[in-house]
């Protein structure tokens, strides 16, 4: 019976499903206080929230690296590459330094997770649909002047940050590093609340994905409403990255490291076994990883840096072989 | 005064009429430096009261020295680096240097906190060098029909060479003196602990004696061989040079973003690249939009500071910006 309600399901995709579920009760069982009797609530709260976060960043980075790939016909982009981590950061400063600390404080919770998110939205839109157009054509110059936007975005946060009062900056430097250890509640309730709706809403349109991965004329020729559709991706992928990164804060290469992952295990083009095995690969680099460096390795928040280490090599060596195109 | 003369030494003087007029907007923009501040220091209080000599001797004079020494040779370093690599987007910023010479300074402070920052600079120096070695070797194997591929994976290696730094720092708790290292600012400058730079600035000069030599390297090892140049010598030197003067900026005043970028673009768009007529305007081009640059850092948020490569950051990111998406537009 197993077998006829799973057939359609690809089997890569089950077998990473499974050593998710594996690394998943690895990361919240291992190392518990059993010869105690139960282990407390409190410790497997902490861990339960922990891996949800994980996941959660995980599902996110993989479905927003995969779009992006697939809006700019182009394996070695990510979002971050773009600056779209770099943009989230100064929304942030921006609507710390506009509404104040007492405003964001009174924003905090779902609420403000709204407000950035829309505010990123839009910004993403403007910025990510003129420069598309600006550079149509030319792959380097888009990679290059989103990498520059990244730089300057990124100082002219710190630059509004500079300007803040200390207790306000607290408040914006507690997102400016990917840190797994403090993952706040309401923040993953809101990221679920995204996720879900999008994920689905993607895996529905998987079909109309592929087609759009073919490239605008081609798309628009085959009778896809193109130019709608890519508004409607830049707004997902604007979304699924502030979720990311408001809940662990900016991973450059991650994207980048899961769908090359994705790609060489699944063989296709196909966003129905893409979208799914990328969203997977990343929960399990981030879940195995942090049981390789919290538990085994004793080394505490490293794997951020590990993973831009990892990615980076990833993006030389793919520059070099010529994937850009 | 005496010390706006100082530029002119550094910049190597030629009597040309930009360069004249250059020098004389340095001065202006160097006094103004001297003048600044959060104690108030009028001309005539420098004679009858012996604290305010001091305070413009030991804290206000070597801050404008240092700043325009900075700006001077990052500039020259970035001229260098592009004619070499033959790629008007590098920099020692987007060619891993300034990342390497950051690990080498960070492995100096953990294996040998006790050797003095002599010692400590020459690891950076040494460092840089290999790093920027490294980055040939893999900017030899970019097709040059690809240009803007160059600075793009100079970039990524110095954030993995960045990602190294971080991680040995995380592990030994010293996030916050790398932190430190990567934004560059001169509020720390007080006579005695700048005075480093001005090897950089003697290197500048040496630079500029061989200034022909590089601008026929710059056409390329097959032209500049065939035209009697010993390319391998040049370029080992200007490799020397451009690793050397990061290595001292850094280990002073901390990692300044596209100085070395915006300037040299800017001055050859006006004056070409003959290295021999250039460089001078190069120097006092970069010394002067960093001074101005320190100077809008020190009066925006008064008596607060923000760092001088924070500002130049800005700016020089937007200016490298509308350079890269014009050229888009042309080409």
């Amino acid at each position: 019976m197993v077998d006829l309600s799973f057939s359609w399901i690809d089997r890569r995709l089950l077998l990473l499903a499974g050593l998710l579920m594996g690394a998943a009760v690895g990361f919240v069982g291992w190392g518990l206080p059993w010869s105690e009797g139960a282990p407390s609530r409190y410790i497997l709260g902490l861990r339960m929230t922990k891996l949800a976060g994980l996941l959660c960043v995980g599902a996110a980075v993989g479905l927003a690296t995969v779009l992006f790939q697939t809006l700019s016909q182009n394996r070695i982009l990510t979002p971050s590459i773009m600056g779209f981590d770099a943009l989230f950061l100064l929304t942030q400063s921006v609507l710390v330094a506009v509404f104040g600390l007492a405003g964001m404080v009174q924003l905090s919770g779902f609420a403000g997770f709204a407000l950035d998110t829309a505010v990123m939205m839009a910004a993403a839109l403007l910025l990510f649909t003129s420069l598309l157009r600006r550079t149509r054509g030319d792959i380097q110059l888009l990679i290059l002047v989103g990498v520059v936007i990244a730089v300057l975005l990124r100082t002219l946060a710190g630059f509004l940050q500079r300007l803040m009062d200390p207790s306000a900056f607290a408040v914006v430097q507690g997102r400016m590093f990917a840190q797994f250890g403090s993952i706040d509640r309401t923040a993953l309730l809101a990221a679920l609340v995204v996720i879900l709706p999008v994920a689905l809403w993607l895996l529905r349109r998987s079909a109309l994905l592929d087609v759009v991965a073919l490239g605008r004329d081609q798309a628009r020729s085959l009778g896809v409403r193109y130019d709608r559709l890519h508004l409607q991706l830049l707004c997902v992928i604007a979304a699924l990255v502030s979720v990311s990164t408001a809940l662990v804060g900016p991973l450059a290469f991650l994207g980048l490291l899961v769908t090359s992952l994705a790609h060489s295990l699944m063989q296709s083009h196909r966003h129905a076994l893409l979208l799914p095995a990328s969203a997977l690969i990343a929960a399990l680099v981030l879940v195995a990883g942090q049981i390789l460096f919290e538990r085994l390795l004793d080394l505490q928040s490293s794997l951020a840096i590990v993973i831009e280490f990892c990615g980076g090599l990833l993006f030389i060596v793919l520059l070099l072989k010529g994937k850009l195109r | 005064m005496a010390e706006t003369a100082a530029p002119a030494r550094v910049s190597g003087g030629s009597p040309a009429g930009r360069l004249g007029l250059c020098l004389l907007l340095l001065a202006g923009l160097a006094v103004l430096s001297c003048a600044i501040g959060v104690t108030q220091v009028s001309p005539l209080a420098l004679f009858d009261d012996p604290r305010a000599a001091q305070l413009l001797l030991v804290s206000r004079i070597p801050r404008t020295l240092a700043v325009i020494l900075t700006g001077a040779t990052m500039a020259v370093a970035g001229v260098i680096m592009q004619l070499l690599v033959r790629n008007r987007f590098v920099e020692p910023g987007t060619t891993g240097t300034n990342e390497a010479a950051m690990l080498g300074l960070l492995g100096a402070t953990l294996l040998a906190p006790a050797w003095p920052i002599f010692a400590k600079m020459l690891c950076a120096a040494v460092a840089a060098l290999l790093g920027t070695l490294v980055f040939l070797a893999l900017a030899r194997r970019i097709p040059p029909q690809r240009p803007l591929l160059v600075p793009l994976v100079g970039l990524v290696y110095g954030g993995i060479l960045a990602a190294c730094a971080s991680f040995v720092a995380f592990q030994a708790d010293l996030l916050q003196y790398l932190a430190i290292w990567m934004s560059g600012e001169f509020s720390g400058v007080l006579s005695g602990r700048y005075e480093l730079l001005w090897l950089a600035g003697v290197l500048a000069v040496l630079a500029y004696l061989v200034a022909d030599q590089f601008t026929i390297a710059g056409l390329g090892e097959v032209a500049s061989r065939s035209l009697g140049l010993r390319y391998r010598q040049v370029l080992g030197f200007g490799v020397v040079v451009v690793s050397l003067v990061s290595a001292l900026v850094i280990v002073t005043v901390g990692v300044l973003p596209f100085v070395g970028l915006v300037v040299p673009n800017l001055v050859s768009r006006i004056m070409g690249d003959n290295l021999r007529e250039s460089l001078p305007v190069v120097a006092a081009t970069g010394a002067g939009l960093l001074l101005i640059c320190d100077m809008l850092g020190r009066v925006l948020r008064a008596p607060y500071e923000i760092p001088a490569g924070t500002v130049f950051g800005l700016f020089g990111a937007a200016l490298f910006l509308i350079m890269l998406l014009r050229r888009g537009a042309h080409g």
